[in-house]
């Protein structure tokens, strides 16, 4: 067995929509979940073709001239990466209202080339960058604090109002997007209906939120905490245009994005991605068992094996097999 | 011989609420500021955001009766580079603790919380709408700035100075007029500075027995109490808290070392963590060697005219006169 498997970790070649990576990024999350022995694989794993559709889509991410996404995976003297200051003004926003599921989003970020994959295992630890939730404090590419939720939902409004304000000011030369990516027990607290009574006031055409609607919140199926149904409809009648879709299906969520257009003042848009919570790992589909549980060695083995048919995958492991 | 209330406060110029000064200098930056922009939530006639509303329709966002969404959105705006100004009563803002704590204070966003109507001296409307809290709230949040102006100079140079500051504020604000206070020409040329209080009436620092520490709306009535402690032999030292957070800790200190008898704090606030409970704080650091008056609000308010109030509640220079001989017994 190698002493350093770290190394032995390569992302696949391909976009970030294609099978491989996203084997890979579930892969990660889990390897992420197991290293920290806490968080939230359910509601990471139920993002993935989400934040997939949104990178392999149009987002702008204001990289620097002449930046290559790099494919080193190990540590070299900046562990963080890209920061802030590398980025340009009027880039695309995305905004992770449900902060737990945000070990998807350090997989993705890591896999276009923010960071390296290397930093991936260091999540929760002391002083790292990659908090337990998203704070920009710790890490300034992280665009709002949030694990407190609701309240994503607003600073992704203020984000969209600024930088439309920036853009119909001469600003800046395009109308930068906002994602905010919300998750269905999060749709319970009263903040988000605020929201989405405001931004259709505000006509934030440059606002896109994302619903992983994944049916599982912790103390239950959400339906019996607090049912969101009928949700289309409600946000329908709140003045948002709807797309209800497949949020495991890529091209059925890329088509959705482009159905809703990057507009300075016309309705927000929503898309409600019927996910499965734990998708991907047979086990871990289930609406409860793996809200906040890490995977043991054993069940990561099992789980990599279920992703790749063997436990040591072409994209090698970021943390060493303990069988 | 002149009173202190002739002394110290400037007869020739109108009173003026601190919300009135706020809402009229925010509108006057909004033409040197662009980054400017200003939220309410559907009281913007109150909090006097209504003539920046009005100068600036395209930069002022009245979000409706939604103060969580408010500050949230705040936070967006910051991070998107822009200054914002979110205004409703002290209640209701600081009232949405959480949004405050992850949005703003943690997230270190460049918003400026303003939170009007402050305390007891608001007068009929009642307890509901009687920020009493908000000092001890805000001040609470690391990374926050607190600050009560005693009057329109020190309202509008502090928005002037957060004009040159990153980072969050709470700005807490008053319903009725407060009198403007007179200053030297050295304070006026020297402007404000963080975190120093300015003391009334320097020349009898070494001979007071009591200082008299006041913010916001208790000035006026601190100010009557020193005239009548005067009366009874009892020589005071105005202090005019403005800075909550920073506070002027060297000030305490000095004295706590001096030759006073009795340090007291008056705030139409709780008394439980406002001015008071952050003196205390500082007293007992280094060790008190004073005892410590704390003068504030002990129950939730009522109706009442702000007269009625402030006299049922305390804040008159009688009633702080007699706390105050009482403590000294």
């Amino acid at each position: 067995m190698n002493s350093n498997p770290m190394s032995r970790f390569t992302w696949p070649q391909g976009n970030i929509s294609s099978d491989g990576v996203r084997k890979a990024l579930r892969q990660s999350i889990l390897e992420q979940i197991a290293a920290a022995t806490s968080g939230h694989p359910g509601g990471s794993l139920s993002l993935v073709e989400i934040l997939s559709a949104i990178f392999d889509g149009n987002f702008e991410h204001g990289f620097p001239a002449g930046f290559v996404p790099k494919t080193e995976v190990t540590s070299t003297s900046s562990k963080m990466g890209l920061v802030r200051e590398n980025l340009s003004d009027g880039r695309d926003r995305l905004v992770l209202s449900k902060g737990h599921g945000v070990p998807a989003l350090y997989s993705a970020l890591s896999f276009l080339g923010y960071f390296p994959a290397s930093e991936l295992v260091q999540l929760r630890r002391l002083g790292h960058f990659l908090q337990g939730h998203p704070d920009r404090n710790h890490y300034d590419l992280m665009e709002a604090s949030t694990g407190s939720l609701g309240q994503g939902a607003s600073v992704a409004l203020g984000l969209a109002l600024g930088e439309r304000l920036k853009f119909e000011t001469k600003k800046i030369g395009r109308l930068p997007r906002v994602y905010c990516l919300l998750g269905d027990g999060e749709m319970q607290e009263g903040q988000v209906w605020e929201m989405f009574m405001a931004a259709p006031k505000f006509q934030t055409g440059n606002l896109l939120c994302v619903i992983d609607y994944n049916k599982g919140q912790i103390d239950g199926p959400v339906k019996e905490i607090m049912d969101l149904e009928p949700l289309g409809d409600k946000l329908r009648a709140f003045n948002w245009t709807v797309h209800e879709v497949d949020g495991h299906d890529v091209s059925a969520l890329k088509a959705a994005i482009a159905k809703s257009p990057i507009t300075a003042r016309a309705k927000p848009h929503m898309i409600i991605a019927n996910t499965v919570k734990g998708k991907g790992i047979s086990f871990m589909e289930h609406p409860t068992q793996w809200h906040g549980a890490a995977p043991k060695p054993e069940q990561l083995e099992a789980a990599v094996k279920e992703l790749w048919g063997s436990t040591q995958p072409a994209c090698g492991r970021l943390l060493e097999a303990k069988v | 011989m002149s009173t202190f209330k002739e002394k110290l406060t400037d007869s020739t110029q109108k009173p003026k609420a601190s919300r009135n000064s706020f809402g009229d200098h925010v509108a006057e930056l909004g033409a040197k500021f662009p980054q400017i922009v200003v939220l309410d939530a559907d009281l913007s006639k109150s909090t006097q955001t209504q003539h920046f509303a009005k100068r600036f329709p395209d930069r002022f966002f009245n979000m409706g009766i939604a103060e969580a969404n408010m500050i949230g959105t705040a936070s967006g705006l910051a991070m998107s580079g822009f200054v914002p100004f979110a205004a409703s009563f002290a209640a209701f803002i600081t009232g949405r603790y959480d949004q405050i704590r992850m949005s703003v204070a943690a997230s270190r966003a460049n918003v400026r919380l303003i939170g009007t109507h402050a305390g007891v001296g608001i007068g009929e409307d009642g307890h509901s709408q009687m920020g009493l809290e908000d000092l001890t709230l805000m001040r609470s949040l690391p990374n926050m700035t607190v600050f009560q102006p005693g009057d329109d100079w020190d309202t509008t140079q502090f928005i002037d100075w957060s004009m040159k500051h990153e980072g969050p504020i709470y700005m807490r604000l008053t319903r009725q007029n407060l009198p403007p206070l007179k200053r030297t020409e050295t304070v006026l040329k020297a402007g404000l500075q963080p975190g120093v209080w300015t003391v009334l009436n320097p020349e009898d620092f070494d001979a007071a027995d009591v200082a008299l520490l006041l913010t916001g709306g208790t000035l006026e009535p601190g100010i009557a109490a020193a005239d009548i402690l005067a009366t009874k032999g009892v020589k005071a030292l105005l202090v005019n808290a403005n800075w909550i957070k920073p506070l002027d800790e060297t000030l305490v200190n000095r004295l706590n070392d001096g030759r006073l008898k009795l340090i007291a704090t008056v705030e139409d606030h709780f008394s439980v963590g406002g001015l008071g409970g952050a003196v205390a704080e500082v007293l007992t650091q280094r060790g008190a060697s004073k005892p410590l008056e704390r003068i504030g609000v002990t129950s939730f308010g009522q109706s009442g005219t702000p007269e009625a109030n402030y006299d049922h509640y305390g804040f008159t220079g009688a009633k702080i006169a007699e706390r105050i001989l009482r403590r000294l017994g």
